[in-house]
C-alpha cells in the first residue's frame, strides 16, 4: 500500500504521520508542496503543522499551492485523502470538506489528550474498528469547527459527521467541547466519505509508553481497510 | 492604481477576539459600546488603471483567496 505525505512550509507533523504510516505497513513518500504531480497513492495525507505560519487564515496559503491541483482531482476520482489538524484546515480552505475552523472559542492553544466518539463506521477510514470511542491528542488554535444550518443539514442528512468530541463513555455533552465546535464536531467526510478531515492526532498515539495506541488502532484497521 | 478590500466576519459567527476587545474598551471606559467585531483590511496596488475593471480583479481576489464565503464578506470600500 502506497501513501503519500504532503509537506509544505511550516508543516512539522509530516515525519511523525510518515513514522506512524511506515510502522503499519504503508510504503510512504514525502511529497513536497511545489511538485506538481502526487507519486502513485493509495492514501494521501496532508500532516499537521503551521503551514505559511497561518498567514491569512489557517491553511489558506496552502490550499492553493502547486500539488494541491493534484491532491484535488485525486480526491475527486474517489483517492483516500486524509487531513490531520492543519491538514484539515486546508481541506476546508480547498472546498473538499465543507465547513470552516475558527479561532477556538476560549482563545487558548489546546494541548491535551481527548476522547473521540466514532459516529460512522461506513467508510474506508473507521470500517470494521473494533472501538468506539478512542483516546487521541489535540493542538491546536484553530479547531473550532463551524459550519452554516444549511450546510449542517446536509452534513447531518449525509451522515458526513466521522467523529465528535466525547468523554470516556461516549458522551457527547458541552463540557467535552474543548474548543467551540458545533455539535462537538471533531471531524467529517467529504459527502462520498473517501475525504477525511479531523483536528486530532493519531500519528503522536502511536505507542504505549510515550503516549497512548488508539493511533495505532486507527492505522492498523486503516491498512487493513485499504488492502 | 489602488484597490482596497475590508473582510468582516458575517453577521452569526462568533468573534471572540471582537468580544474580548469589547471587553477591554468597557473597562477603559468606553461605556458606550453595542459590539465590537474585528476584521482585515486589504490595499492592493493592481496594475491597473480602469478602475472598475481594476474592482472586478480584487473582487475575484476577494472571492478565491481574500475571504472565506462561508463565514467572511468583502466589501470594496474604496478606490485612488
Amino acid at each position: 500500500m502506497k501513501s503519500s505525505v504532503i509537506t509544505f512550509p511550516g508543516s512539522n507533523c509530516d515525519r511523525d504521520m510518515d513514522v506512524a504510516l511506515k510502522k503499519f505497513g504503508f510504503n510512504n513518500k514525502m511529497v513536497w508542496h511545489n511538485d506538481n504531480e502526487l507519486p502513485k497513492s493509495d492514501l494521501v495525507v496532508l500532516p499537521g503543522g503551521f503551514s505559511y505560519g497561518d498567514y491569512l487564515r489557517c491553511g489558506s496559503v496552502a490550499s492553493k499551492s502547486k500539488i494541491m491541483n493534484s491532491v484535488i482531482n485525486f480526491a475527486n476520482s474517489g483517492g483516500l485523502v486524509m487531513g490531520i489538524c492543519n491538514g484539515f484546515q486546508i481541506l476546508v480552505e480547498t472546498g473538499l470538506v465543507p465547513g470552516v475552523l475558527l479561532r477556538n472559542k476560549y482563545l487558548e492553544f489546546i494541548c491535551k489528550n481527548v476522547f473521540v466518539k466514532v459516529d460512522n463506521k461506513n467508510n474506508p477510514y473507521f470500517k470494521n474498528l473494533d472501538k468506539e470511542i478512542l483516546e487521541l491528542h489535540i493542538a491546536h488554535n484553530e479547531g473550532n469547527y463551524f459550519c452554516t444550518d444549511d450546510q449542517l443539514k446536509e452534513i447531518e442528512d449525509n451522515n458526513q459527521i466521522a467523529i465528535y468530541y466525547s468523554n470516556e463513555n461516549g458522551q457527547t455533552d458541552d463540557k467535552d467541547n474543548p474548543n467551540g465546535s458545533t455539535k462537538n464536531i471533531a471531524g467529517i467526510f467529504n459527502k462520498q466519505k473517501n475525504v477525511l478531515g479531523m483536528m486530532p492526532h493519531p500519528e503522536r498515539m502511536i505507542d504505549k509508553c510515550l503516549s497512548g495506541d488508539d493511533g495505532s488502532l486507527f492505522f492498523k484497521n486503516l491498512f487493513k481497510n485499504i488492502k | 492604481m489602488k484597490v482596497s478590500a475590508i473582510i468582516t466576519l458575517k453577521k452569526d459567527v462568533l468573534d471572540p477576539q471582537g468580544k474580548v476587545i469589547h471587553q477591554t474598551l468597557d473597562d477603559m471606559g468606553f461605556k458606550n459600546i453595542d459590539e465590537v467585531r474585528q476584521g482585515k483590511y486589504f490595499e492592493i496596488d493592481v496594475k491597473e488603471n480602469d478602475p472598475s475593471k481594476a474592482k472586478v480583479i480584487v473582487e475575484d481576489m476577494c472571492k478565491k483567496l481574500l475571504a472565506n464565503l462561508v463565514i467572511e464578506n468583502y466589501k470594496i470600500i474604496e478606490t485612488q
